[in-house]
């Protein structure tokens, strides 16, 4: 079976899933059924955008939270003046998810810009640090905005409104955000496969080669980090109107962290297999969560585990499979 | 320095001009002046540590120059970075193969050959499906020696292979110079044959600076040797003055003797 048929089968399969699961649990009467779902397709989306990234580019951001957080506390700072009815310099501010959401995402754009930018002068441990310095910066920033309620966060009065599609429906909203990790999941693997992706995986694999062929390294780095970060700051976004609350603890390193460990669990370089590590890093997590408080104690050894004896994660074996010639 | 009636006297298409660089107080390349033409292969011998890898990365942009100028096709590249100086025209092998050990041979030609202009934006365009691109792949592979390999996971190579396929990546951007540094290392008599069989059928169409240990190789494929011991070129001649010349036995040709 070739990369592509793996990749393929494993795609329709998940979303198969995704689309009945809705369904399964709604048969068992849980209503932390469809939450949970939901909190699992946000998190895909994150990171998903992340494995891009680091599985295909080698980028190590340990700071991918902050774009987690300011594509949620754009919108909600922006629907936080508008339902109070001020003026945004001059603007009388809007609830509209089409105006919201595209806003949310050019800041995501503009930060990742001009912290790629400087990040991306240093490699590897450096640029971990650097990217962690940078989330922590946003963190304190978040924490210290009182008029946003500073620690405690920002409640959102209401989730954003979207012709033709209620919001406030917890299904619509799920099928919402299903829709739009599949054009995003569809979105990177062109990008994977394509002119740019293949120069941008060249330059991981050999640096030297790369540019001794030509490539100024910069400019592709800088594109694939601004728009990973775009894609997480769409996780953001939607994680926002979910929660319909955001927290400076979107920006944690924490976060950061977490995102990592389930790009790492689901399988580096396979866009698809973060999506079932976020399945299983958040099904455990609410799993475990119910038995002791203390889950971290349960879920830790479990990373362990599937980094020691997985080597690729959940997926990465048989999606990176299938080629030996 | 002699220049021997039999050279091929083209014009000079790379130019050192008393080049430089310092480590702290080690010279590791000293006032270095030595030109490429065109049609020839120039040979730079020399014993381990007397600088030549240091030159080969100041000549390709890697290491910046302390002083003296880099010419190129008459134009001056002494401030131009790397991949700029890669766009136009100079192409190279490594000592050690810098190869992307995940694409196949075919996918590793493509990208040599899409990033002429310096790589594509296009976010959506597979390079893979472009029957143009890959039709020039195929002929590069095959040039190299390489014709079957094609599918072939650059990482599942033999060694002697990925020397190849570094020679085929070079040759896929039609470069105007050839800088190989050492491209027989670390290969058996056969292989090593086999690169030289090679090269002998390049000569010509494009110009090189060799650097070789392999003196058979540099005797057979040379036009002109210049030799290098300490960071300075002690001599450049044709290869039947190199094989002459005292000095230069005994600085690198195991000269016991004296």
């Amino acid at each position: 079976m070739s990369k592509f048929d793996r990749f393929t089968l494993t795609g329709i399969v998940m979303l198969v899933l995704l689309i009945i699961a809705p369904f399964v649990v709604a048969q068992t009467g849980w209503h932390g059924g469809l939450p949970l779902l939901t909190r699992i397709v946000i998190y895909a989306l994150a990171v998903v955008s992340l494995d891009l990234i680091i599985g295909y580019g080698a980028l190590v951001s340990f700071g991918h939270a902050m774009f987690f957080s300011v594509g949620g506390y754009v919108v909600a700072v922006l629907a936080y003046h508008t339902n109070m009815g001020d003026t945004i310099f001059g603007w009388e501010g809007t609830n509209s998810a089409l105006v919201l959401w595209p806003l949310a995402l050019l800041a995501c754009a503009l930060l990742g810009l001009v912290i790629g930018y400087l990040a991306l002068k240093t490699r590897g441990v450096q640029f971990i640090m650097i990217t962690l310095a940078f989330a922590q910066m946003v963190y304190f920033i978040l924490v210290s905005l009182q008029f946003y309620g500073g620690d405690d966060g920002l409640m959102m009065d209401m989730r954003n409104t979207m012709p033709g599609i209620d919001l406030d429906d917890p299904f619509a909203f799920y099928y919402l955000a299903l829709g739009l990790l599949v054009l995003w999941v569809l979105f990177c693997r062109f990008i994977v496969n394509s002119r740019f992706g293949m120069v941008f995986q060249g330059l991981r694999q050999s640096e030297r080669r790369a540019v001794n062929l030509g490539v100024n390294p910069l400019p592709f780095r800088l594109a694939a980090f601004v728009i990973s970060a775009v894609g997480t700051g769409l996780a953001g976004v939607l994680w926002a109107n979910y929660a319909e609350f955001v927290t400076p603890d979107m920006a944690t390193w924490a976060k950061s962290g977490e995102f990592m460990a389930i790009v790492t669990l689901g399988g580096l370089g396979t866009l698809l297999g973060p999506i079932a590590g976020a399945a299983a890093f958040i099904g455990l997590e609410q799993i475990l969560t119910i038995w002791t408080e203390h889950w971290m104690i349960v879920m830790g050894p479990i990373l362990v585990l599937i980094a020691l004896f997985g080597q690729q994660g959940m997926l990465g074996r048989f999606l990176k499979g299938g080629r030996h010639d | 320095m002699t220049d021997g009636a039999a050279i091929k006297t083209g014009e000079a298409v790379l130019a050192l001009d008393h080049l430089h660089k310092a480590f702290g107080a080690l010279k590791v390349t000293d006032d270095v002046t030595l030109d490429v033409r065109s049609g020839e292969i120039h040979a730079l011998i020399g014993p381990n540590g007397a600088g030549k890898s240091t030159l080969i990365a100041q000549i390709c942009g890697e290491l910046r120059s302390d002083s003296g100028r880099v010419h190129f096709k008459g134009r001056d590249l002494t401030d131009l970075s790397a991949f700029k100086r890669a766009r136009l025209g100079l192409g190279r092998s490594f000592q050690t193969t810098q190869l992307c050990l995940e694409f196949s041979v075919l996918e590793h030609v493509i990208l040599s050959l899409d990033c002429m202009e310096g790589g594509s934006f296009n976010l959506f365009a597979n390079p893979r499906n472009d029957a143009a691109l890959r039709e020039e792949a195929v002929h590069w592979i095959g040039k190299a020696g390489l014709a079957g390999r094609e599918n072939r996971q650059v990482a599942n190579l033999a060694h002697g292979e990925r020397r190849q396929l570094e020679l085929a990546v070079a040759l896929a951007r039609k470069p105007h110079v050839l800088v190989l540094d050492e491209p027989m290392a670390g290969m058996g008599a056969e292989e090593s044959a086999r690169m030289v069989d090679l090269l002998q059928e390049l000569k010509g169409e494009y110009p090189m600076l060799l650097v070789e240990h392999d003196m058979d190789a540099v005797f057979t494929l040379a036009d002109r040797v210049s030799v290098l011991v300490y960071g300075r070129i002690i001599f450049t001649g044709t290869v039947d003055e190199v094989r002459q010349d005292a000095e230069v036995r005994s600085a690198y040709l195991g000269d016991e003797t004296c």
